[in-house]
């Protein structure tokens, strides 16, 4: 592992360090979270700016370094999350980018990057969530178009979406990981039911999409008919991988956070707490430094690989310890959800479950890396 | 998808309005006794005692009863009313006020409360600057409610984890779940014995054994229970949230989990 930078990439962190220096004072205030329109107008802005200053790339075409170097950055430097852009900045661009023809990519990259198309991800259904190639949504064929019929769950910005990844059968006589096709949905097809679904949190951040003979043409169909499986798994091994590295940063953020506010009140001086704090660092330095070493392994190699599920595995784990240790600092304060953090801590559930459970993951880990043999 | 995980949001979320006791419920508890139970005959209480108050609270945990329970058994024969539930008690308790506007009498150092926005959208709160000292009859019904909330987690599990089928089979059969809902049972039922050893001999030491136990029964329980429901764990409409929430509200009740420790420490060497 190479933890020096090149002198690029040096430039490339000072030029972006000031930039952010200029721009970040000027955002107006976050939105609030139940407010998906003006979330989506906040993080298509934001993604706007940096189209403009020449970094909206970065994701796709930039070396992981560079890539790394961005994510740190921005977090360090507290610019916007991107959000609403996930799916299609982190999932559904780079899937195009891998399998998509030149037609394809002309059409939907320059309006993710422009921040002008949100993207939502249909792969999860009622019955097909772990199993996801369980799924049942059918598509048949006439003449130009998929006839697709089904319903999705847990789709996450499906309320405030232009495009929607969308994983249907189409052969539903072949082996369940064979009969899988990847359509790009677009959200505005008659037949097309958006039901929002609440969080714990209490917020609408992911609903529930009905299709009822949504007719979407062959041409928005990605890889070939019955391959959706393999297109998919490229970029899920990116979701698990990669894709967090801001928020690893931002949990070193939020512990410096945490030991100065023990400070403050005097929780510092509990001994049990602050080793636990201490301890915390250890953890998440470690998990930055797996996160280097996962972008030297992919500059080398290209496609993350399924370290990224040893990566996922440990850091949802380590993300909800940082919250519950938030809420040992604030002591009875941890029950207001006005406190800082405690949203955050609500919404740390939900990592040991989304893109892969960590069940799973411990059956890929030791399937894929240990060789052990299949069966659950 | 990671949606759910903006780490920017830092605005409060859709609320409920402010939940509402329902009196009637309040009535119908003290009509069966609930608040009464240790009184005497002739105070015109049953005449029982704690361990019957222990099975008593621990069903009221298992079913997630809202309102100021223990404040209004507490007060079962020293305010008016309490007894019979005409009367809604609340009481700082550590640094908290449940259910403080609902209530008609609040005792014990309410003063300067402030409201906050509950995490448990069944328990309103205020927070309190001066900490009240935890009373170990209090902490001993918290710890009975939290062992019925660790055995309603461990039910749910068990339920959706027969019935929920994933791979052709359901979840249950695969280990990993199957060892979940396991060490629900076994912490629930450790829990249970410490639970019920205090009640029988009312111990200081027995009260915070069993409120530790009792604790990361109701916690880790029911985060576990989450787990097993997926995706559909981290709904509102999905009963298992109210169930940790309720169970974190619980664990800052009565000097929260360091002072049982460190009674518990200090008992090793004296
Ligand atoms: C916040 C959030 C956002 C999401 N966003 C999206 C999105 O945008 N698009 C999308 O398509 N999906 C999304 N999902 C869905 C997510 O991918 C699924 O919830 C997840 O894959 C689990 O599926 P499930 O909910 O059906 O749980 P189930 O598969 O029913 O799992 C229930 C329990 O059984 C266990 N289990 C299942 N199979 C096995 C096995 N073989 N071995 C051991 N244990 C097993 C699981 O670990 C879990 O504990 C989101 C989920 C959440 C929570």
């Amino acid at each position: 592992m190479d933890l020096s930078y090149t002198p690029e990439e040096e430039d490339f962190r000072a030029r972006l360090r000031e930039w952010l220096g200029k721009v970040l004072p000027a955002l107006p205030p976050k939105p609030s979270p139940d407010d998906w329109p003006a979330r989506r107008a906040y993080d298509l802005g934001w993604q706007r700016m940096l189209y403009d200053a020449g970094y909206a790339d970065v994701h796709w075409d930039a070396s992981p370094t560079t890539r790394l170097i961005f994510l740190e950055e921005t977090e360090k430097a507290g610019a916007p999350y991107v959000g609403a852009g996930f799916v299609g900045l982190l999932h559904a661009g780079p899937t195009i980018v891998a399998e998509g023809t030149p037609e394809q990519r002309e059409r939907w990259l320059p309006p993710i990057l422009r921040g002008e198309e949100v993207w939502c991800q249909g792969f999860s259904e009622p019955d097909a969530g772990s199993d996801l190639a369980a799924l049942r949504t059918r598509a048949r064929r006439d003449g130009d178009d998929y006839v697709v019929s089904g319903s999705k769950i847990w789709t996450s910005h499906a309320e405030v979406a232009d495009w929607c990844e969308l994983l249907v059968r189409t052969d539903p006589e072949a082996q369940k990981h064979r009969g899988i096709t990847w359509l790009a949905l677009p959200m505005n097809a008659p037949g097309i039911t958006v039901r929002p679904l609440r969080t714990l949190a209490g917020s609408a951040e992911f609903a529930e999409v009905f299709l009822d003979d949504v007719r979407v043409p062959v041409t928005n169909r990605v890889g070939d008919e019955n391959d959706g499986w393999r297109v998919t798994m490229v970029t899920l091994s990116f979701e698990r991988g990669t894709a967090f590295v801001g928020e690893v940063v931002a949990c070193r953020r939020v512990l410096g956070e945490l030991a100065a506010e023990a400070r403050r009140n005097g929780r510092w001086d509990d001994s049990v707490l602050r080793r636990r704090l201490g301890r915390l660092n250890a953890e998440f330095r470690a998990l930055w430094r797996l996160t280097q070493w996962n972008v030297s392994e992919a500059e080398a190699g290209g496609v993350p690989g399924v370290g990224g599920s040893v990566f996922k595995l440990r850091y949802s784990h380590a993300r909800q310890e940082l919250y519950d240790a938030a809420a040992e600092v604030l002591g009875p304060h941890a029950l207001d959800l006005a406190s800082p953090w405690m949203l955050d801590r609500l919404s740390s559930l939900s990592y040991t479950i989304a893109a892969g459970t960590s069940q799973i993951q411990q059956n890929i880990v030791a399937e894929r890396i240990l060789g052990l043999p299949k069966g659950r | 998808m990671w949606g759910a995980a903006d780490p920017g949001a830092s605005q409060p979320t859709v609320r409920d309005p402010r939940p509402r006791l329902d009196r009637a419920l309040w009535r119908a508890l003290g009509e069966l006794g609930f608040f009464s139970l240790r009184l005497s005959e002739a105070d015109s209480g049953a005449g029982l005692g704690l361990p019957e108050a222990v099975l008593v609270f621990e069903e009221a945990g298992r079913a997630l009863v809202p309102g100021p329970l223990l404040a209004t058994h507490l007060a079962a024969g020293e305010v008016p009313g309490a007894a019979t539930g005409e009367v809604v008690v609340a009481a700082a308790d550590g640094r908290l006020v449940e259910w403080m506007d609902e209530a008609d009498v609040v005792r014990r150092g309410a003063e300067g409360a402030v409201p906050m926005d509950s995490v448990d959208p069944l328990t309103p709160l205020h927070r309190v600057p001066a900490p009240a000292p935890a009373d170990p009859v209090a902490v001993l019904l918290t710890a009975a409610e939290q062992l019925g909330t660790a055995a309603r987690a461990c039910e749910l599990a068990v339920q959706h984890a027969r019935t929920r089928e994933q791979f052709g089979q359901p979840i249950g059969a695969f280990q990993a779940v199957k060892h979940l809902c396991a060490q629900m049972l076994v912490r629930a039922e450790v829990a249970r014995a410490a639970v019920y050893a205090a009640a029988v001999t009312a111990g200081r030491a027995d009260i915070a054994a069993a409120r530790l136990l009792a604790d990361e029964a109701a916690v880790r329980g029911a985060r576990d229970c989450l787990q097993v429901h997926g995706g559909m764990g981290f709904t509102w409409e999905c009963e298992v949230h109210l169930l940790l929430k309720r169970a974190w509200v619980r664990a800052q009740r009565s000097g929260g989990i360091t002072e049982s420790e460190e009674l518990l420490a200090a008992e090793l060497v004296t």
